[in-house]
């Protein structure tokens, strides 16, 4: 599904990814962890085609498409999510407005007619029990006076309405308490399939209680330096980050 | 990211304004020019009573004695006001008996501005006053209107059918010598409507004035006077556009509202007069007075304000709060892009004891525009426990347009609450690009983010026009960000 070769790319002229390898299959959850500033959210931000970042080097393919030379939209269109770290308030504007717009472009793009007001509606409902989401958030503007996890729960809902191929969450984790943490991760699992993928970036192993991985990634100063099962989540949690980074430093 | 919006922003600017076209309709004008004998010869042709042309002559005589405003945040070209016709109207314009009589031109133009005058296929629940260039062509629905004691016409026949009621409320509220603007109107104005709602009467449907210029070298000057007894209601709606020219034309109009006891207007525009191309040429020059007063106790009027459209916008709703209880209020969308120029916002006047006034002004600026929020809050000496709420705020879009707020009070009584709020804020890239990662591209997404800014004066205006006023925000900008 996404095939990652040799990926740099750098911010105001600081090389951040140097060399990213990685290759995710359908029906797969790969858990991306690392200390501070090791370049995970990087990683998330140039996948989706955030402009604020350059590459320079390296090819990404997604679903056989060249995913770097397609704009932002576009790549959200052919189904690739991001849950953000830090999603960002619309004022004014309500979920169920900003959702049905979403969803109606990806519809356009893959040439189908839009929703009826009912069918959307509906899908709405369904989607809100099936991650569990209060209808109040829905009836709000997008993220405008929501808490920290009422933020994050806001992206587990827009990710099960738009249903993508391939979702990346970027710590999602971080700043939630145990109840909104069993939410995102019972909505993250409930909607796994045979043919999508989750990205899971997080500092913690704590939410790898709850959704377990089929692989886990450390990423350290811009390059994948360790890939295993879902044992070495376990093994970070006990040494930390030290003894990679000792390690690598020499 | 920056060059690719500016592509975007000039695609889209140089797309043309969509009502640009010009309808060829025989015209009876009078020569170009203004001076005693032009305004006899208006109130000749309109048959008008001996009142009104010295209603007429007062203002004239008022005006040559004053000087065009210069205090606005406006660069205004000199108007030559004897290089302008006063009076131009379609000249097959009989009594009507049926919408069979209209001009099939005429229906043609209204048809395609989307306001057809037949009234089977008039929008459910909208009686519609149709004004090209400065003569009222139709109005909708007088019949059924009639039966309740409303009386709906242009402002023509209300001086042949009312003149008493014309005689006590016109000037009542901008005297024929208010202003520069107001004055010239009231010297030369040709038609307008004519809103009368008798005592304990809900007026069942929205009313609405549509006006087009459509002569070449006219000003356009209508007068509209909405008089709501006691105990009555009334919403009104009034729409604007004009063909595409090189030269600025000039409209200056005049609305006046009187509510008395318990009476409550709401009156909304959504102006989308022509507003030059986008290197600023052409264009119209819209210079209002627009003012209602509370005269009865408990009273209420509103003004909603959607303005996308004019190369110079000079216009402040204000609402004189005399009776006590009473409440005005002024929502306002005003939205300027290349090298448009705004200087509008209100007038509250609290004279009364208990009165309440509101103000919610959201200014959206692009292109080389400037946009200026203008308001004044007054509180007299005996205006008793006088509430004002202030919220204006600014959207700028790119670093070459201007936003300014100038908030003036007066404050004459200690019992008074005065608050004002003031924000400025510029579309977020993060904002965009959130949308972006939801396939929502980036011309959308600005027209989402802007009409979630406006949304809540757009939720003051009638249903059928808050979603046309939000499809006009979004193609007067798509793309301008930068």
């Amino acid at each position: 599904m996404l095939k990652i070769k040799d990926l740099h790319a750098k911010i105001d002229g600081k090389e951040i990814l140097r060399g990213i390898n990685l290759e995710v299959k359908a029906g797969e959850i790969h858990a991306i962890m690392g200390p501070n500033g090791s370049g995970k959210s990087t990683l998330a931000a140039v996948l989706t085609g955030n402009e604020a970042f350059e590459v320079n080097e390296g090819a990404v393919e997604f679903n056989g498409q060249d995913l770097l030379d397609m704009a932002p939209e576009d790549r959200a269109r052919e189904g690739l999510f991001l849950s953000f770290q830090y999603p960002v308030e619309i004022p004014g504007v309500s979920m169920t407005n900003f959702m049905r717009t979403a969803l109606n472009e990806q519809k356009k793009h893959k040439g189908e007619d839009p929703l009826s007001a009912s069918d959307f509606l509906k899908l709405m409902r369904d989607r809100k029990k099936l991650v569990d989401i209060d209808s109040d958030l829905t009836n709000r503007s997008v993220n405008e006076g929501f808490s920290g996890g009422e933020k994050k729960k806001n992206e587990i809902f827009q990710m099960a309405m738009l249903d993508p191929k391939l979702a990346i969450l970027d710590e999602t984790d971080s700043g939630l308490d145990i109840d909104a943490l069993r939410i995102v991760a019972n909505g993250v699992n409930k909607l796994k399939r045979s043919d999508n993928a989750t990205i899971l970036i997080t500092h913690y192993q704590r939410l790898l209680d709850y959704i377990e991985p089929d692989y886990v990634h450390v990423l350290y100063k811009g390059r994948i330096v360790k890939s295993a099962g879902k044992e070495l989540a376990r093994e970070l949690e006990e040494k930390g980050y030290d003894w990679i980074k000792k390690e690598f430093e020499e | 990211m920056a060059t690719e919006q500016d592509k975007l922003l000039e695609e889209v600017t140089n797309r043309e304004y969509q009502y640009g076209f010009h309808t060829d309709i025989e015209m009876d004008m009078l020569p170009k020019g203004l001076d005693e004998e032009v305004i006899k010869e208006i109130s000749r042709r309109k048959k008008e009573p001996e009142f009104m042309l010295e209603f007429r002559l007062e203002a004239y005589r008022n005006w040559l004695k004053m000087e065009s405003p210069d205090w606005a945040h406006l660069k205004i070209p000199p108007i030559d006001f004897q290089d302008m016709i006063y009076y131009a109207a379609p000249k097959k314009k009989p009594q009507l008996e049926s919408m069979d009589e209209v001009d099939p031109e005429l229906r043609a133009t209204f048809d395609k501005l989307g306001i057809p005058l037949d009234e089977q296929k008039v929008l459910a629940g909208v009686a519609v006053d149709a004004i090209i260039d400065s003569v009222s062509v139709k109005t909708t629905f007088r019949e059924t209107l009639a039966e309740k004691g409303i009386i709906f016409c242009s402002i023509s026949e209300a001086i042949q059918e009312y003149p008493d009621l014309v005689k006590k409320h016109l000037g009542s509220v901008v005297p024929p010598g208010d202003n520069f603007f107001a004055a010239l109107n009231s010297a030369v104005f040709s038609d307008g409507s004519f809103v009368f709602i008798p005592k304990g009467v809900r007026c069942p449907m929205e009313l609405s004035s549509y006006f087009r210029i459509n002569a070449m070298n006219t000003g356009q000057f209508e007068r509209t006077l909405i008089v709501a007894e006691d105990d009555s209601y009334v919403s009104y709606l009034e729409g604007c556009t004009a063909p595409m020219r090189d030269e600025n034309q000039l409209h200056a109009a005049v609305v006046e509202i009187v509510a008395l006891d318990r009476a409550e207007v709401k009156y909304s525009t959504v102006q989308n007069w022509y507003p030059g191309d986008k290197n600023g040429k052409g264009g119209i020059f819209n210079f209002v007075t627009k003012r209602g007063i509370c005269k009865g106790d408990y009273s209420k009027i509103s003004w909603t304000q959607v303005e996308t459209g004019s190369a110079i916008t000079w216009k402040y709703p204000s609402c004189v709060l005399m009776g006590d209880h009473t409440v005005g209020e002024f929502y306002s969308v005003a939205l300027t892009n290349n090298y448009q120029q705004a200087d509008t916002g209100t007038k509250m006047i609290h004279l009364g004891k208990n009165t309440r006034s509101l103000i919610v002004s959201k200014g959206i600026s692009a292109g080389f525009s400037q946009n200026s929020y203008r308001g004044l809050v007054k509180v007299s000496k005996r205006a008793e426990n006088a509430r004002n709420f202030s919220q204006c705020d600014s959207l700028l879009l790119g670093d070459k347009c201007g936003a300014h707020t100038f908030p003036y009070l007066e404050i004459n009584n200690n019992s008074a609450k005065v608050e004002h709020e003031a924000t400025t804020s510029k579309i977020g890239e993060d904002q965009i690009f959130y949308c972006n990662q939801r396939g929502i591209d980036t011309e959308n997404a600005v027209g989402l983010i802007v009409n979630g800014y406006v949304k809540e004066v757009i939720n003051q205006l009638p249903m059928e026009f808050a979603v046309e006023a939000q499809k006009l925000l979004q193609i007067s900008l798509e793309g301008s960000v930068g």
